[in-house]
C-alpha cells in the first residue's frame, strides 16, 4: 500500500516528518519498506496553455506552437510531439531550466527558426510514465483544465510530498485505505483524526426505485449492496490535485468517474464501481452465481469462462460484472456516459479469493475483498464517490439509496481484564492506560464492576476477537522496545539431546576427521536418477513419494536413497574440473509405506570418494578408492564403537560394481553397503573416474554402537612377532583366513595384520599371496621362544591343511 | 729438575691457548700426555732422580698433569660444541616449504550455525526436538491457527503430496507435536531444527532451507521472557556490540507477534546494501503462542501461557560468511566447502 503524507495530512495534523513518521509506524507494527520522494529539481518548467499551432515551414514533423506561460508572456516552441493540440494545458521548461536529465533550455534554432523554450514529456521531467494515460506515454503531458496558467510544475503535481510504502501485514488489511492508516497516525501523534465531511445533494425530482431494483439472490457470497445513482454526468479527466493523490498511491488517472471510484476505494477501504447505466438491461441489478457456461469480457478486454462457484453482478440479462474482481467491458464507463449507477458491495472473502485465484485475474478490488472489508462502511462509500462525482462531473444525484443488507454486521464485544494484559506482557500497566491506549484506535470501552473492560470493536477492525487480539493492540501501541527483558523462571528441562542427536553429531565430527566434507542436498529428487542408476523397473527403490506440484520434473520426487544426490555433487564438480572429492551427507530418505498418509523417514549416512590426494613436495599422491573409504567406515565403527563388523561380498546392488561391492553387517544386524559404482552409472553421472560409494542406515548404526567402552589393561610381559605368508586361492577371503588364523591362535595370539597382499611373477594363476605379521603376548608371563615357534608353526600347518595353502 | 717442568708448564700453557680443533687437541695430548709424551717421560723418569727431590717433583709433575688434563677436557668440550654448531648449520631446511597436512574435512556452513544455535539454547535450557519432513496439513497449518482458506496460507506456497501431506514449509509444527506428546506436562522449552520447504526458487529463495523453531510453555510465560530470551541469544550469537529490537508483526500461531531485528552486522547500523539502508536485519519471528495453538496442542491457556520463534539458518549463515548468493549454499562445490 502506498500513501501519500500530504493526504494523510488532510485527516490527521502529523507532528513529525515522513521518515520518522516511517519509523513510528513500523514500530506499531505498519511496517513502511521505503519513504519515497521525487528528489530531482523542475526549476523554471511551468504551466503553459497552446495558443496556437502552425507547421513548421521546413521540417515536416515539427510544429511551431504559441505557449502562454502567464504574466502575458508568449513563447514561440518548436514541437515534434503527435499529440500536441491548442487549448491543451502543458508542462514548459523556460530559458534557463534544467532538467533531471541535465539537458539545460535556451533559445535555439531548429531548422532556421527559434524556438524558445520547451514542451515535456513525463519522461523529461523525471516522472513515472506508467501513471499515464496511453497517449501521454508517447508525446508529451497534459494537464487538467483546472491548472492555473504559469503555475510551478513542482507545485502543481505536488512532488514536494512523501510517500509511504506500506508492508501491511494479513492481519492489517484495513489499512489499505488512507483513512484507517490516519488513525493509527493520529495514535501515534496524540492528534484527532478528522473524517471528511460528506454532503449529499440529492435532485428532489428524481428516485432511485424507479431507475433500479437490487436482488441479492445468495447473501452468503454478497451481504451487502448498496447502489447510487448519478445523473448528468460529464465525462473529463479530474482535477489535478486527484490525479496526484491517485498517482502518488500508484494508481493511473483515467477520467473523473473511474478516477472517483479508485479514489474512494483508497480513502476508505471499500472497493467500488461505477456502471453506466444506458447498458443495464431492466432496470435490474441481480447478485447471483454464474450459470453453467456463462462468459464475460472484463474490463480489461479478455473473455473470461465462468463457473457456477463464482459470484456475478447481472443485470436482467447476462453478467455485467465479475463481483468484486473486475467489472464488464459492455457496461464500462465511456466517453459519453452520462448516468453512473455506483455499487458499493461486500463480498465473501473465501469466494473472492477463489474466483480470483482461479481466473489468474487479481485487482486492487480483490485484493481488498479477500482480506475481508469493513460492511458497515458500504453506504458511507456510495455517498462519499455520489458527493464527488457529482462535484467533479457537474451531475446530480438521484433521490435515495438502495441498500440491500441481508448480513448485518453484528456487533463484537470482549471481555479484556487489564491484569492479563501485564500477565501476557510482563508489564504493569495502569487499567486507565490501557483504556485510553485502546480508545485511541476507535475501541469503546465500558468499565465492568469486577475491574475488567467491556471493549466493543468498531466493524473496521476485523481482525479483533478476543482477548489476546487485544492484549497485542496494547502492547504495539504501548511499544514493545519499553517491555522489559526477564529471563524466563520455572523448571529447565531435563533433556538436552536425546542419544540419536548426540550419535548423529558424533558420525559428523569423525567423518570429517576422517577427511570428508559435509554436503547438504535436497530432499527432492528427479524420478530419472533412478534410470541414471540402472534400477530394474520393479526395484523397491523406485517407489517414491511424489510431489503434486513439484518446480519441475528435477525436483518431483523425495529421495529414496541418497547414492544419487552424492553422485549429483561429484557431476556438479566435475563440471568445475573439481575431480577429488570426499564428502558424506546424513540426511532423510523418504520410504512410501502402503495404508499410511505419511512415508517412513530413515535417516541414512552416505559418502563418495573419487580421484586421489593429491602429491606434494615430498609425498605421494594417494589413490582415494574403495579400501580408503572401508578405512574410514572402520574408523567410524571403532569410534562408535561398533563389534563383529562383517563385510560380505554381494553383486546383489543395481548401479554397484558386482566384483567391488560388500555389504556390511555387524552383530548380523544389517548397516548397508559400500562399494565402487558400477562403470555403465560412472558414464551416465559423466564422471571422469572411478567413484566409491557407501551408504549406512543411521538406526541400525546406533543399534550397534555400543555406549560403554571398558579399558583394557596395557600387557606386563614383552611380546614376540612372527610373520608367516602363503599363496592360496585368490577366492578365499583375506578374513576367512584371519579368522581361523585368531582360531588358532587362541588367546595368546595378540594381534594378526595382514601386510602384503601379492599376485603376478612366481604366483600361479587364480592363486595370491598373503603375509601376515602376528604378535604373541601372554598377560601372565613372558613366553618362550620355544613357545612361540611351536604355536607359529602349529597355525602354519593348520593354514596349509585348511586351504590348501603352500607356504612361502 | 724442577725447572724443566716449570718450562714445560709454561710451554704447555701458551699451547692450549692455541689449539683450534679435536686434531690439534689430539696432538696436545700426544706431546704431553701421550706414552712417549714429555710429562709422561718425567714421571716414568723418576727412579732415577735423586731421592730427596723425588716428592717434589713428582708432586709437581701429577698438578700439571692432572691441570692440562682438566683443561683439555674444557677446550675439547668447547670445541665440539662449536664444531657441532658449524655442522647444523650447513643442515638447514626450507621452513617456508608448506607441511604436510592431515586430510580433514568440514562440516556444512548450515550445520555449523545449527550448532552453534543448539549449543546456545541448550545453554539456556533447552532441549532438541524433531519432527517429519513430510507432514500433515494438520500440523503444519490448521493446528497451528491457519485453516483452509486462511489468507496467511498465501505467505508459504508449499509442495502437497495430497490434499492432507505436504513438505512442512516451517518447523512450527513441531510445536504442536511436542505439546501432543508433553500435556500436561510443564514445562516445554524446546527448539526444534530442520528441513523446510517452499515452492519458491531464485536468487534469495531456495525451495529448501533449514529453519529452527523455539518453543516454551510454562505458567505465567510472559513476551518480557521472550525478549529477554532472544536477547541472551542475540548477544551469544552475534556479539555484544549487536543490538536488538521487536517490532509488531503477524503470524497466525503468536499473538503478540514479533520480528527481530538486529542491528546489522556488516555496516554497525549505519545503512548499507546488505540491511536495505535501514541499518536493521530481520533474522527470526516470535511472539506468545496463540491460545488457539495452546488449546490445539492440549494446553489450557487460562492456566498456561508460551513463547515461540523461528529463524532461518541460512540468512544467519550467510550474514556469518559474507555469503550473498543463497544458492551456493546446496552447490556443495568442494572449493566452497573447503573455504569457508
Ligand atoms: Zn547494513
Amino acid at each position: 500500500m502506498l500513501v501519500s503524507y500530504n493526504w494523510l495530512k488532510e485527516y490527521v495534523d502529523i507532528n513529525i516528518n515522513p521518515e520518522e513518521l516511517a519509523q513510528r509506524l513500523t514500530m506499531v507494527g505498519l511496517e513502511v519498506s521505503s519513504v519515497n520522494r521525487f528528489d530531482k529539481s523542475l526549476d523554471k518548467v511551468v504551466v503553459g496553455l497552446i495558443e496556437d499551432i502552425k507547421d513548421h515551414p521546413y521540417a515536416s514533423k515539427l510544429s511551431l506552437c504559441t505557449v502562454n506561460v502567464g504574466d502575458g508572456q508568449r513563447l514561440k516552441i518548436i514541437c515534434g510531439a503527435p499529440n500536441i493540440r491548442v487549448g491543451q494545458k502543458v508542462p514548459v521548461a523556460i530559458e534557463g531550466a534544467v532538467l533531471p536529465s541535465g539537458m539545460v533550455i535556451k533559445k535555439v534554432n531548429i531548422r532556421q527558426m527559434e524556438s524558445e523554450g520547451m514542451i515535456c514529456s513525463a519522461q523529461e521531467l523525471g516522472l513515472d510514465a506508467n501513471l499515464l494515460p496511453e497517449e501521454q506515454k508517447q508525446g508529451i503531458m497534459e494537464f487538467p483544465d483546472d491548472v492555473p496558467i504559469g503555475a510551478d510544475v513542482a507545485d502543481v503535481l505536488n512532488l514536494n510530498d512523501a510517500v509511504l510504502e506500506l508492508d501491511l501485514t494479513p492481519n492489517r488489511s484495513d489499512c489499505l485505505s488512507v483513512i484507517s492508516i490516519a488513525r493509527e497516525v493520529a495514535a501515534i501523534c496524540g492528534t484527532e483524526l478528522r473524517l471528511p465531511v460528506i454532503e449529499i445533494k440529492e435532485d428532489p425530482n428524481t428516485n432511485i426505485g424507479d431507475l433500479i431494483t437490487v436482488e441479492i439472490a445468495d447473501d452468503e457470497l454478497c451481504g451487502r449492496y448498496v447502489a447510487r445513482i448519478v445523473d448528468g454526468i460529464k465525462i473529463k479527466p479530474s482535477p489535478i490535485w486527484m490525479q496526484n493523490r491517485l498517482r502518488a498511491s500508484g494508481v493511473r488517472p483515467i477520467n473523473n468517474i473511474v478516477d472517483v471510484t479508485n479514489y474512494v476505494m483508497l480513502e476508505f477501504g471499500q472497493p467500488l464501481h461505477a456502471f453506466d447505466y444506458r447498458f443495464i438491461k431492466g432496470k435490474k441489478i441481480i447478485v447471483r452465481r454464474a450459470e453453467e457456461g456463462e462468459k464475460i469480457v472484463t474490463l480489461d478486454g479478455q473473455e473470461r469462462k465462468l463457473e457456477p462457484d463464482m459470484l456475478v453482478i447481472a443485470d436482467a440479462e447476462e453478467a455485467v460484472a465479475i463481483a468484486g474482481v473486475m467489472g464488464g467491458r459492455d457496461s464500462e464507463i465511456l466517453e459519453d456516459t452520462s448516468t453512473v449507477l455506483i455499487e458499493s458491495a461486500n463480498f465473501n472473502s473465501t469466494s473472492i479469493r477463489r474466483t480470483s485465484r482461479k481466473l489468474g485475474l487479481r485487482s486492487e478490488s480483490s485484493l481488498r475483498f479477500e482480506k475481508g472489508v469493513n460492511i458497515e462502511g458500504a453506504l458511507i462509500a456510495a455517498d462519499r464517490a455520489a458527493q464527488l462525482m457529482a462535484q467533479l462531473g457537474g451531475g446530480h444525484i438521484v433521490k435515495g439509496v438502495v441498500d440491500n443488507y441481508p448480513r448485518k454486521w453484528l456487533p463484537v464485544n470482549i471481555e479484556l481484564r487489564p491484569y492479563k494484559v501485564n500477565e501476557f506482557l510482563g508489564i504493569e500497566l495502569d487499567p486507565q492506560v490501557i483504556k485510553e491506549t485502546l480508545e485511541k484506535i476507535g475501541l469503546t470501552i465500558k468499565d465492568r464492576e469486577d475491574g475488567c473492560f467491556t471493549v466493543s470493536v468498531p466493524p473496521f477492525r476485523l481482525d479483533l476477537e478476543r482477548e489476546i487480539d487485544l492484549v497485542e493492540e496494547v502492547a504495539r501501541l504501548y511499544g514493545y522496545d519499553k517491555i522489559p527483558s526477564t529471563i524466563p523462571s520455572g523448571d529447565i528441562g531435563h533433556i538436552k539431546k536425546n542419544r540419536m542427536q548426540i550419535l548423529e553429531e558424533k558420525c559428523k565430527n569423525i567423518l570429517t576427521a576422517c577427511g570428508l566434507m559435509e554436503v547438504i542436498t535436497f530432499s527432492f529428487t528427479s524420478p530419472k536418477v533412478f534410470d541414471k542408476l540402472g534400477l530394474p523397473q520393479e526395484h523397491p527403490l523406485r517407489n517414491a513419494v511424489t510431489l503434486a506440484n513439484p518446480l519441475s520434473e528435477e525436483t518431483s520426487i523425495l529421495r529414496t536413497t541418497l547414492i544419487p544426490n552424492l553422485l549429483e555433487v561429484a557431476q556438479r564438480n566435475t563440471h568445475r574440473k573439481v575431480n577429488n572429492l570426499r564428502i558424506f551427507e546424513i540426511g532423510r530418505i523418504f520410504l512410501p509405506i502402503e495404508g499410511q498418509e505419511l512415508p517412513r523417514e530413515e535417516t541414512v549416512i552416505a559418502g563418495l570418494i573419487m580421484g586421489a590426494l593429491e602429491k606434494g613436495w615430498n609425498w605421494e599422491s594417494q589413490k582415494l578408492d574403495f579400501f580408503y573409504l572401508k578405512g574410514v567406515l572402520e574408523e567410524l565403527f571403532e569410534h562408535l564403537n561398533v563389534g563383529d563388523v562383517v563385510w560380505e561380498p554381494t553383486s546383489d546392488y543395481p548401479g554397484m560394481h558386482p566384483g567391488k561391492t560388500a555389504e556390511i553387517k555387524a552383530k548380523g544386524i544389517y548397516l548397508g553397503f559400500i562399494g565402487e559404482i558400477h562403470p555403465s552409472v560412472i558414464e551416465n553421472f559423466e564422471l571422469p573416474t572411478q567413484a566409491s560409494v557407501f551408504q549406512i542406515n543411521f538406526e541400525a548404526l546406533a543399534q550397534t554402537s555400543e555406549s560403554v567402552k571398558m579399558y583394557r589393561p596395557l600387557p606386563k610381559y614383552p611380546s614376540a612377532e612372527r610373520d608367516m605368508a602363503f599363496i592360496v586361492s585368490e577366492n578365499i577371503p583375506a578374513a576367512e583366513i584371519e579368522k581361523a588364523i585368531r582360531e588358532v591362535g587362541g588367546k595368546i595370539l595378540k594381534s594378526c595384520r595382514i601386510f602384503d597382499v601379492y599376485k603376478g611373477r612366481q604366483i600361479p594363476e587364480g592363486k595370491r599371496s598373503l603375509a601376515f605379521s602376528l604378535v604373541y603376548q601372554a598377560e601372565d608371563r613372558t613366553l618362550t621362544d620355544e613357545e612361540v615357534d611351536a604355536l607359529h608353526e602349529r597355525i602354519k600347518s593348520e593354514m596349509v591343511k585348511r586351504f590348501s595353502a603352500q607356504l612361502r | 729438575m724442577l725447572e724443566r717442568l716449570e718450562q714445560i708448564r709454561k710451554t704447555a700453557e701458551t699451547g692450549l691457548k692455541n689449539l683450534q680443533n679435536m686434531k690439534d687437541v689430539e696432538n696436545f695430548r700426544i706431546k704431553y700426555l701421550g706414552k712417549k709424551g714429555e710429562l709422561t717421560q718425567v714421571l716414568r723418569g723418576l727412579s732415577q732422580i735423586p731421592e730427596n727431590e723425588r716428592p717434589a717433583v713428582g708432586k709437581l709433575a701429577n698438578e700439571i698433569r692432572d691441570y692440562l688434563e682438566e683443561q683439555l677436557q674444557i677446550i675439547e668440550k668447547k670445541i665440539k660444541k662449536e664444531e657441532e654448531e658449524k655442522k647444523l648449520k650447513k643442515e638447514f631446511i626450507d621452513v617456508t616449504l608448506p607441511g604436510r597436512r592431515p586430510v580433514v574435512g568440514k562440516k556444512h556452513p548450515i550445520t555449523r550455525v545449527l550448532d552453534e544455535i543448539k549449543e546456545i539454547f541448550i545453554g539456556l535450557g533447552f532441549g532438541i526436538a524433531e519432527g517429519p519432513e513430510v507432514e500433515l496439513d494438520y500440523y503444519n497449518f490448521e493446528a497451528l491457527n491457519l485453516p483452509p482458506e486462511h489468507p496467511a496460507r498465501d505467505m508459504q506456497d508449499s509442495f502437497y503430496i495430497t490434499d492432507k501431506v505436504l513438505l512442512r514449509t516451517h518447523t512450527s509444527p513441531v510445536q504442536i507435536r511436542v505439546m501432543e506428546k508433553m500435556a500436561p506436562k510443564l514445562p516445554i522449552r524446546i527448539i526444534a531444527p530442520g528441513r523446510v520447504f517452499r515452492r519458491d526458487d531464485d536468487a534469495t529463495h531456495s525451495p529448501m532451507f533449514h529453519q529452527v523453531e523455539g518453543l516454551l510453555i510454562d505458567r505465567k510465560v510472559t513476551f518480557a521472557d521472550l525478549k529477554g530470551t532472544l536477547q541472551a541469544f542475540v548477544l551469544q550469537m552475534f556479539g555484544e556490540s549487536v543490538r536488538m529490537r521487536l517490532r509488531p508483526s503477524y503470524f497466525p500461531f503468536t499473538e503478540p507477534s514479533a520480528e527481530v531485528d538486529i542491528s546489522c552486522i556488516i555496516c554497525g547500523g549505519n545503512g548499507c546494501r546488505t540491511c536495505s539502508h535501514s541499518g536493521w536485519l530481520e533474522i527470526l519471528g516470535s511472539g506468545l503462542v496463540h491460545p488457539k495453538v495452546l488449546e490445539m496442542g492440549g494446553y489450557n491457556p487460562e492456566e498456561v501461557s508460551g513463547y515461540a520463534f523461528g529463524m532461518g539458518i541460512e540468512r544467519i549463515a550467510m550474514l556469518k560468511y559474507g555469503i550473498d548468493d543463497l544458492r551456493i549454499l546446496f552447490e556443495n562445490d568442494f572449493r566452497f566447502l573447503s573455504q569457508i
